[in-house]
């Protein structure tokens, strides 16, 4: 039908090109009411608090899944680094979160004294209560903008948007490309795990930011009413992620960084900056994991290098590979499905399966199927769970 | 008419073997030139070094008036200068429509913030248009270029070419793998695009290359064996010796 | 037994005739004497007991000193008299002190065994060393040597210089000439006999010989308005520079010399001693929210004659300009300290070469440890083009072969050379297994293979959890591996090392004899470059893939058993070395044995250098490694050994 059409054709609109978007922001916004419903906090109270935090931090996981797929998916850089960008925008928001609270229980503390507390002795009492677990008692020069809400989250977008930034350059500029990229990004977040986990780092060593579930200045109002705003602040986040990221990949700069996955040298010789293209994908994404990271890690309460690890960066890729990538909606069905199930199977909320000669403990065991069961996903279905269900819509619509 | 690319005493080497070897060329706008040569004879590398996918050892490459000088420029510097590229194998983007292709290929600004911001207007769907049209291609503009046939990939690469509206073009063994009738209208496509712009094409198929009607180089070991006509290059003793051996 | 008593007889001959001669008391009379501290002798003052044996000039006080360290002297009840015996209960053979008479049997009840506690055993052995010293059996010269080497004072400077002469054993008396210079560093009696003992060390880098020195430079700083003209000045102090205001003021504040320093808490404490009614002076004690208002407020309350005064800057300024601050040595002669400074200097510059050829070694042996883990991811990429994520789990599964093997052979020498080829055999076989069954069939999709191998690394780790737990295992190396080659205090490696090293050598020759002399070298180097021609030559491409496939994996096993030797054996083995190792290979340059070598040599000694850079920081020193390498692939972006041309445009 279409190959005959030889007329002009309008230009038709965004969302007529992607009905996707519709039917996503569409099942988003119903899981959000319907959790919202059920929530203990403003609803039937058949939800628990932590669900509902394990659900937001999985919207979470979805908006990183979808930064994921688009430099992986849809530009061809397998990314086995994004998480650092994750954990280094939990880490800025965390610098506040945690600052704020030390401050308001110092202040606290110190109001029982004589004489009213000068601002050296709070930032002394700050120091010390947040870093006398790695043996300090001075506050850093990184945490200068710890006071100010709006600078670190400012800073949650520049810090690891720069590293990105910096990394991307220095990466593409001197052309590596394919498997030799991914391990240098690799490379990239264990340095930085590793770099974190010393004491002397000014972020607390392996000890991590904690606490942060506890936000400054609404300690009254109990968690089962912040899980829930977390959830919608988690929810809006991934919708908007997703129209940008749909947007981006439906006009031409789509068909360029796909040009750029399928034949590098093609775009390079049509006169494109490929380099520039890379740069700024490497880079766009980077940001949209770091407010992921920045919305996630409030929920989970506590930031440390382990999350930094090269591990759960190639987790990422697990997920959106399991999804099927170069589609949005498969890198969010890979995230939320494995995520999901693997906090399931090894949190032993799953029973053990006898098998008659032997018990199958899920959570031993989980991995070990989830491993393989990868091979032969990228074996069998190297489009993943989205690929499919574009083969189930093209065998309903023509063809 | 003034000499529009001017490669001069170039050389480069490859872990001691010498891909090219002080090869000088030069073309003039609007000319069709062919390049022949046996394998080895540098055809791909010299191609390398005028698109600066490779980086000469020695010597000059410079470019249009006031000259420029291409060998400092990336790839895609020099391919906004307007030289386009045409692959031996043809390279299109296969997950894309023939019109997506085309649509990419249009002589537009090339950063990512206004290829974001870029929406086709009518006139550019109307030029793509036309040069489906022009490389016979205007049945299938929404087909995924995956679906077409060999040749029909070749020509949409040359459409590609001819949408950056290039001012040279280098054109690697257009008509490999093609059928008769394939053959004759590529013909006809160099000859119609050669005059606006020049055109090098790189061919090993002599049948093709007398149908072209233009001046040939040939190349043999990285330098020039001899220029002219075809009849006059295919008479030259050492062009002989070279293609029949001694 | 007698040419013993002789022996120690005649020395004690010797020791009598320096001394004044004494009155012909016999031995008991002289213990009668200090029976009392005998019978109850404690850490402080059995020196002095001893010292007053060995003044009284009778014989036999080695020997008794020996039976009363070893407890055999007993107190007979009945007559307060001391008697040799044996160290046991029940009846007990009681021996004169003198003569040697058997006394006769007595049950244990009649005498009393007098037991002196550890120290003071400890005091009476190095009482007995300068006897021991001269002792006929090397052993027991050997072991008071060590005695000495250990802690000695000056008394003992005298009987070691006495016995080097007599020494026969060469290696002893090497050992007893330096141990006496040593001590006459310390304890010599005259100024340049000390001078030229610390001479003649120059360049000795000893750790013993620097614990000498540097007491000799010790110093403490003193604060005084001029610069004393009887003392060893080490150097004069600049405030600000070698000294901190803080520290000097507090100097001064320590000698009298000017008010304490004023402290924050006491400053408090002051403001709400002298606060009432929510006031002090007049001001309410909630506007003193700054460090300025409560300064000022404290001012005032000085000045009010409420408060202990203290210094303002301006003041300790001033006062800081009167008085000069510098360090004196403790040893008084600046000959001493003069020779000693200068022969730390010598020391020091022998000190950083060694330290220097010992960071050498360590990189050395960390470099053929990345090696024998790189190299064969390094062939399998550079003939596949395919990243093995599960190379570190194939580490970790030779690893295991060689724990289990160890499990089953009890001798570690078999074990081991057993281990070796059956871990190399499993990985291979692990090897050609993974290939046929997953990477055969993405065999031109590099990125997915990464991750499917990455989907096995998961599953081998959780795997090898699950069959043998979270805890480590120990992959013991066979005894004559124990230990290590020590040059000198500074430079030495493990013998396991060394092993390693020569480990990864052998492997290194090898891979390059097969690569470059064999027709499998041929054949991989032909589907290395252009596998489609080489297939058309009648190559199988198939089976020369499978083949580096199992070497590259089975190396790993080989390497996995190695590093077991020293490291610990856990499921997490591989994980920790596969980041290492792919630096290694992404520095070296891709596919090559050269290019590997060359890595892992770069990234071996670069980490060793940043470490000694940090030395407490092997994080950090990993961190800025990975940095470096992201840089250095600026320069080089295809590694050391790049493979050029058209082969590599790909």
């Amino acid at each position: 039908m279409f190959g005959r059409s030889t007329t002009i054709e309008k230009p038709r609109s965004f969302f007529m090109k992607n009905p996707s978007v519709f039917i996503f922001i569409a099942a988003l916004s119903v899981i959000t009411v319907v959790t919202t419903l059920l929530s203990e906090a403003l609803g039937l109270g058949l939800l628990s608090t932590s669900f509902i935090k394990l659900l937001g931090k999985t919207l979470c996981l979805c908006l990183i899944a979808i930064a994921m797929d688009l430099v992986w998916g849809y530009c061809g850089i397998l990314s086995l680094g994004h998480f650092a960008f994750f954990g280094l925008g939990g880490y800025m928001i965390g610098m506040w979160l945690m600052y704020e609270r030390t401050k308001d229980i110092v202040i606290n503390s110190l109001s029982s004294q004589v004489l009213p507390p000068t601002p050296i002795e709070i930032q002394d009492a700050i120091g010390t209560q947040i870093f006398g677990v790695v043996g300090g008692s001075e506050i850093p020069a990184i945490w200068f903008f710890a006071d100010s809400l709006s600078a670190q989250l400012a800073l949650v977008v520049l810090v690891p948007g720069l590293l990105a930034l910096l990394f991307g350059w220095l990466a593409f500029r001197s052309r590596v490309t394919g498997v030799y990229l991914s391990i240098l990004t690799q490379a990239m977040t264990l340095a930085l795990a590793l770099y974190l986990f010393q004491n002397d780092s000014g972020l607390r060593g392996n000890n991590g930011l904690s606490g942060l579930q506890n936000i400054p200045g609404l300690e009254e109002i109990p968690q089962s009413f912040i899980s829930i705003w977390f959830l919608w602040g988690s929810a809006l986040a991934l919708g908007l992620g997703y129209l940008l990221a749909a947007w981006v990949v439906s006009g031409k700069f789509g068909n360029i960084i796909r040009g750029i996955r399928d034949d590098e040298a093609r775009v390079r010789f049509l006169g494109y900056p490929v380099e520039t293209y890379k740069l700024f994908i490497f880079t766009l994404t980077a940001v949209i994991a770091a407010v992921a990271g920045a919305l996630y890690y409030p929920q989970a309460g506590i930031v440390n290098p382990v999350e930094l690890a090269p591990i759960a960066s190639i987790y990422l890729a697990v997920w959106v590979a399991i999804g099927g990538r170069g589609r949005l909606y498969g890198a969010v069905i890979g995230a939320a499905l494995v995520s999901l199930l693997s906090s399931a199977f090894t949190g032993g909320q799953v029973p053990d399966l006898p098998l008659g000669f032997v018990l199958l403990q899920w959570v031993d065991w989980w991995t070990v199927f989830l491993g393989f069961g990868f091979v032969l996903v990228t074996l069998y279905a190297p489009q993943g769970l989205g690929g499919l269900v574009d083969r189930f819509i093209r065998n309903g619509g023509y063809k | 008419m003034s000499a529009l690319l001017e490669v001069d005493g170039i050389s480069v080497a490859f872990d001691g073997y010498k891909a090219i070897n002080d090869l000088s060329f030069s073309i003039n706008e609007g000319e069709l030139r062919a390049v022949i040569g046996p394998n080895g004879a540098g055809k791909t590398t010299f191609m390398d070094i005028v698109t600066g996918k490779t980086r000469p050892d020695s010597g000059k490459v410079e470019w249009g008036r006031p000259t420029r000088n291409l060998l400092r420029m990336s790839e895609s510097e020099i391919a906004k200068l307007g030289i386009g590229r045409k692959f031996q194998r043809p390279t299109v983007f296969e997950n894309q429509s023939v019109q997506d292709n085309l649509v990419l290929s249009l002589r537009k600004q090339r950063g990512p913030v206004s290829a974001l911001l870029y929406r086709p207007s009518r006139t550019d769907l109307k030029k793509v248009e036309e040069l489906a049209e022009e490389i016979g291609l205007e049945q299938r503009l929404h087909r995924n270029a995956r679906e077409l046939s060999h040749g029909h990939k070749q020509w949409l690469e040359i459409g590609m070419l001819l949408a950056q509206d290039p001012q040279l073009l280098l054109v690697d063994e257009p008509a490999a793998g093609m059928t008769l009738a394939e053959r004759e209208r590529t013909t006809d496509l160099l000859k119609r695009m050669a005059g606006e712009r020049a055109v090098v094409v790189v061919e090993h198929d002599m049948d093709f290359v007398r149908r072209l009607n233009c001046r040939v180089t040939v190349l043999h070991e990285g330098a020039v064996l001899a220029e002219g006509s075809l009849d006059f290059v295919t008479s030259n003793q050492s062009v002989i010796e070279v293609y029949l051996g001694r | 037994m007698r040419q013993l008593v002789f022996c120690l007889l005649s020395v004690v001959f010797l020791i009598i005739t320096d001394l004044t001669p004494a009155a012909a008391r016999n031995l008991q009379a002289v213990l009668m004497e200090n029976l009392k501290s005998i019978e109850r002798p404690s850490r402080r003052t059995v020196g002095d007991t001893i010292e007053n044996l060995f003044n009284s000039g009778v014989d036999g006080v080695p020997r008794f000193l020996q039976k009363w360290r070893d407890k055999k002297v007993w107190l007979l009840k009945e007559n307060k008299t001391l008697f040799y015996g044996s160290d046991k209960r029940g009846d007990i053979e009681l021996i004169h002190i003198v003569t040697g008479k058997v006394l006769g049997s007595f049950s244990s009840r009649a005498a009393k065994q007098i037991k002196p506690n550890s120290g003071v055993r400890s005091v009476i052995d190095s009482a007995l060393v300068r006897f021991q010293l001269s002792d006929p059996d090397p052993k027991v010269r050997g072991t008071a040597l060590q005695t000495l080497e250990r802690n000695a004072d000056a008394k003992q400077l005298k009987p070691l210089r006495d016995s080097v002469a007599s020494e026969t054993d060469l290696s002893l008396k090497a050992r007893k000439k330096r141990l006496e210079r040593l001590l006459t560093i310390s304890f010599g009696q005259s100024i340049p006999e000390r001078v030229i003992a610390i001479k003649h060390f120059e360049g000795d880098v000893g750790i013993d010989l620097r614990a000498a020195l540097n007491p000799l430079l010790s110093t403490t700083t003193i604060v005084a308005a001029e610069l004393p003209k009887d003392k060893n000045i080490a150097r004069q102090l600049q405030i600000g520079i070698d000294i901190s205001k803080a520290e000097a003021h507090a100097k001064l504040a320590s000698r009298g010399l000017a008010p304490q320093p004023l402290v924050k808490s006491a400053r408090d404490a002051a403001i709400i001693a002298n606060a009432a009614d929510g006031k002090v002076e007049g001001v309410a004690l909630g506007a003193l929210n700054t460090e300025a208002a409560r300064e000022k407020i404290y001012r005032t309350l000085v000045n009010a004659g409420k408060a202990a005064p203290f210094l303002n800057p301006r003041g300790l300024e001033d006062l800081l300009q009167k008085y000069i601050f510098f360090e004196i040595y403790t040893e008084p002669d600046p000959r001493i300290t003069d020779a000693a400074l200068n022969g730390l200097t010598s020391i020091n510059a022998a000190v950083n070469l060694n330290q220097a050829l010992d960071l050498g070694l360590d990189a050395l042996s960390l470099a053929s440890i990345y090696f024998l883990a790189a190299i064969g991811l390094a062939i399998t990429f550079g003939v596949m083009r395919v990243i093995n994520m599960a190379h570190g789990e194939f580490i970790m599964m030779g690893a295991y072969t060689g724990y289990l093997v160890q499990q089953l052979i009890p001798n570690y020498t078999i074990s081991i050379v057993i281990a070796l080829p059956l871990a190399f055999a499993v990985t291979f076989a692990a090897g050609v297994i993974l290939e046929r069954l997953v990477i055969r069939h993405l065999m031109h999709r590099p990125l997915e293979t990464l991750l499917a191998t990455f989907g096995i690394s998961i599953a081998l780790q959780q795997l090898a959890k699950n069959m043998f737990g979270t805890q480590a295992v120990p992959l013991t190396a066979p005894s004559w591996l124990d230990g290590s080659l020590i040059f000198n205090d500074i430079v030495s490696i493990s013998y396991i090392r060394i092993a390693i090293f020569f480990l990864a050598a052998a492997f290194c020759l090898l891979l390059l004899y097969i690569l470059r002399r064999t027709r499998l070298g041929l054949e991989v180097r032909a589907v290395t470059q252009n596998p489609l021609m080489a297939s058309s030559m009648g190559i199988n491409p198939d089976r020369i893939n499978m083949l580096t496939f199992g070497l590259g994996s089975g190396i790993a096993g080989i390497a996995g058993v190695a590093i077991g030797l020293f490291a610990q054996v856990s499921s997490e083995l591989g994980a920790n070395y596969i980041v290492q190792s792919f630096m290694t290979v992404v520095v070296g340059g891709v596919g090559s044995i050269v290019g590997t070598l060359a890595g892992a040599g770069m990234i071996g000694s670069l980490q060793k250098v940043i470490e000694w850079f940090n030395p407490s920081n092997t994080l950090a020193a990993q961190t800025y490694m990975i940095i470096f390498v992201i840089i250095f692939i600026q320069f080089r972006p295809r590694g050391i050994i790049a493979i050029k041309g058209r082969a590599a445009e790909e």
